[in-house]
This record gives C-alpha cells, structure tokens and sequence, in this order.
C-alpha cells in the first residue's frame, strides 16, 4: 500500500470487465495468435442444441478450452470423437464473462492430414511441373457416348447416382462398369486396373472415374500418384466426379473434365435425350419446309415453261395459217364480188345494146313483122304469100291475125 | 458410291449425322427434283429411326468379370437398390 501511493498517486483501480476486455485486446492484438494450428488430444468433447462445439484440447502437460461456432462446425468434413489426435486452426481470444482464454476454431483435421496434405501439394507441383495439368491435354468428350465406363465401387451410392442420372437423360448408352474398391490399401492398384481393363476389353468412348464425398483419407486414392498417371494414360477420355462440390483430388486436375460430384460427371458426360428428340424433330421440320420451297419452286418453274412451251407449239402455227386462210378467203370473196358487178353492168349493157338493136325498138318506130301463122316464119319476100295464106302481123304492142288477098300480079 | 445402309442399320449417332448432313444438302437448294424426294424419303426415315432409337432406348447396365476361362468380358449387372 506504501509503495503504491509513493508518489502520492492515487493507484488505478481496474474492474473486472475492464481488465478481461484488456486482457483480450492483448491478445488479438498478438498477430502469431491470431491464426494458428494447434496439435492434441480432444476431451471433453460437448455439442449442445446450438450446434456449437465445445472441446479442451490437450497433451501431456498442458490443456486448452476450444470452442467452434455452430456456422463452422457444419463447414467441416470430418468433426472429432473423443481422445482423437487433431490439429485444430483458429485464433486465440478471452471469453469475458468466465475470464477464460480459449481458442476460437475455423477448421479441425485428423492429427496427420496435415502432413498428407503437404504430401498432396508437393505431388500436385510435380504432376503440374510435368504438364500433366496442361488444358492442351485435356481431350474434348464425345458427344454421343455410345459406351461409357465407369470406375467405382459396384455398391456405392456414386454408381446408382451415375445410374440414375444416366436413365433420366441418355439411355442410349450402355454403361459397363469395372469395379474396384475405391477406398482403403487396395484402392489405388485396384483403380489402376479396372481403368487399364476398361480401356482394354471394352473401349469406352468415355470413363466416368466416381465416388461419394469422404474425407481426406477416404478419397487418398484419388490423390494417389499411380492413379493420376493412369488417368493421364487412359485411352478414352475421363471425367471425375470424385467426393463433393468442394473437394479437389489429383485426379480432377489430370481428368479431361472435372465434375463436382458423381451426378455431375454423368451429365457432363452426356447429351440431353429430351434435346436430341428437339433437334430431330427440328430436322424434320426442316426437311419438310425444304420440300415444300423445292416443289414450289419447281411448280413455278414448270408453269413458265408451259408457257414457253406455248408459244412454241405448232398449234400456234396452225391458227396462224387458218388465220392466212381466213384472210385469203375475204381477199378473194372480196374480188369474186367485185368481178360479179362488173360482170352485172357489162351485162346491164349488153341487155340495153340488145334491146336497142332487136326488133322492140323498131317495132316502137311504127314497123311491123309478118309471120306465117302456121309455119311462124317470117315472111321476107312478096313470093312467098299465095292468096288465103293466114298471116300473123307483130306489131309493138302485140300480134293481129290477117289473111292475104289475092295478088294482083 | 457405298452401299447405303438402311436407317435401321444406323446408330443414333450415324442417323442423326446423316439427316444434319441431309437437310443441310436441301437447304442448299440446287438438286433435281427426283434427287430432293429421294433425299426427304431418306430423311423421314431417319428422322423416324432417331426418334424410335431415342423413345425405346433402355439404359443397359453391364460390368467387367471374368468369364470361365477367366477372360475378362461384359457381364450383366444389376443394381442394388
């Protein structure tokens, strides 16, 4: 108490809040603290209904609260049982209310995985290095596989979800399976094999290489050297489809297309059968508006020679020449009619030169003509009239009986 | 020119390509009219054979196993449900 009110300074009295508030702005402000990985056993292992995790994290000498919120907890892959060895990342902070220092955790992983992990990006830098990961690799898919094989498990769920996929959208294909475990020692040789038999005996026209979600252990073989280069050596193309949207393997990267999940591999792929039956039904449309323009153009074709051929007919020469005929007939009717009137009035005059010279005319003058009534000659001369001799004397406006005398001479 | 192979000899792959192939040869417009129906006739058919391979297709399911003499071959599979 002396020693603290030496200089006659009253000693700054903290509360309580105040100096766990302190004590924690200490320690986020300590950089190394506030990102970390750190190693040991899990015990007092509790999930209340929250959903956040509460552990003490512990080894041989030494022991640390933990505590993952609930949004966290349902991010991870893999949560701890009791007495694992883990490595846990997070940050180091005060939980005011208890006074208590705990590590805050993003991400827990099995004791290990850290090192298989480093193991992975070292064997991904290589492959890559090799250019095993080069896009120019990567072969484009078929785009109706008739055949496809798939590499997985013949009892997992990957393979009924590849099957499910396949018989909603393309059963053209024949799906052959080569079987292998896909997880355990024996999965990466097992892999091997069934991809070389596949390319073998069957020549698919693409490999689906698939399996469930897992963790990293679960899905080691498809991170596994031997597998990645058989991938890279497979005949047919592959697609992965290996654990769930965000997990990445060796494989993804060599495989000539990476899906997500099994599912997705199966519809990468393969085309939609609901979209071929469109561009069919497309094509036939198109046929038949092809033929219907074609015969249309060739009706309009035919017509113009129908009148082409028309005008070149010798039907047309012949109504021309009946149309000559025609004319010549008019032409000489016309001329028959002009030399008939002329032939009238010559005749017209012939009549009139005649009336004028015969016997009317002179008859008209006061001369008579005398015939014999019985013979009807005409008598010319004195000497031939005998006395009694009946004559018929013409005169203009008719003829009289008469008999002669006796002559006197 | 090879034998034409009857559309119910086609793949669905095969029948397909030759109708795209088809219709485009139509479009272009310039054959004689006995060409442009014999290709349509060929083309319905085709059309027909797409469209019957698509409806009646069936996904077949088979895996690889050894046979007796312990050859691999393709055996039928069935899926555990």
């Amino acid at each position: 108490m002396s020693q603290l009110t030496l200089f006659g300074v009253e000693p700054r009295i903290w509360s309580v809040s105040d100096l766990n508030r302190y004590i924690r702005q200490s320690l986020e402000g300590d950089y190394r603290l506030q990102g970390m990985w750190v190693a040991g056993e899990v015990s007092n292992l509790s999930r209340p209904g929250s959903g956040h995790v509460y552990f003490t994290l512990k080894d041989a000498e030494a022991s640390l609260r933990c505590v993952m919120w609930r949004s966290e907890a349902i991010r991870q892959r893999f949560l701890p049982r009791e007495g694992d060895g883990v490595e846990v990342y997070g940050r180091i902070s005060v939980y005011e209310a208890g006074g208590q220092y705990q590590l805050y955790a993003d991400a827990i992983r099995l004791a290990g995985e850290g090192l298989a992990f480093q193991e992975f990006l070292r064997l991904k830098a290589r492959l890559e290095a090799e250019g095993l990961f080069d896009p120019a690799r990567k072969r484009s898919l078929p785009a109706w596989p008739a055949r496809i094989g798939v590499v997985t498990s013949p009892s997992g769920a990957a393979l009924r979800d590849v099957a499910q996929v396949l018989r909603r959208r393309f059963r053209l294909a024949d799906i052959i399976l080569a079987p292998t475990p896909v997880q355990g020692p024996e999965a990466p040789a097992g892999i091997v094999r069934a991809l070389e038999k596949l390319n073998r005996v069957c020549r698919p026209d693409v490999i689906l290489m698939v399996r469930g979600g897992g963790s990293l252990e679960d899905l080691a073989a498809f991170n596994d050297e031997a597998v990645a280069r058989a991938v890279a050596a497979s005949a047919a193309p592959v697609v992965s489809g290996v654990g769930h949207e965000t997990d990445f393997t060796i494989v993804d990267f060599v495989a000539d297309a990476r899906a997500p999940t099994p599912s997705a591999a199966a519809v990468a792929a393969t085309p939609d059968q609901t979209q071929l039956q469109q561009r069919v039904n497309l094509a036939r449309r198109s046929l038949a508006r092809n033929l219907a323009r074609c015969l249309e153009d060739l009706r309009a074709d035919v017509g113009r020679k129908q009148l082409a051929l028309r005008m070149l007919s010798p039907q047309a020469r012949v109504a021309g020449a009946r149309q000559r005929i025609d004319l010549w007939m008019q032409r000489s009717q016309t001329a028959m009619r002009a030399r008939l009137s002329l032939q009238q009035t010559a005749l017209q005059g012939l009549v009139q030169t005649l009336r004028a010279v015969g016997p009317e005319s002179v008859l008209a003058r006061g001369f008579a003509v005398v015939f014999e009534a019985e013979r009807g000659a005409v008598v010319r001369s004195r000497r031939n009239v005998r006395g009694g001799l009946k004559l018929s004397i013409r005169v203009q406006d008719g003829a009289f009986p008469a008999v002669a005398s006796e002559p006197g001479e | 020119m090879p034998k034409t192979k009857t559309p119910d000899e086609l793949s669905y792959e095969q029948a397909f390509q030759e109708l795209e192939g088809l219709v485009a040869s139509l479009e272009s417009g310039d054959l004689p009219l006995e060409e442009s129906l014999k290709l349509f006739e060929r083309g319905r058919l085709l059309a027909s054979r797409c469209s019957q391979l698509l409806e009646q297709a069936e996904l077949r399911l088979r895996q690889l196993a050894p046979d007796d003499q312990g050859e691999l071959t393709e055996a039928d599979f069935e899926l555990e449900e």
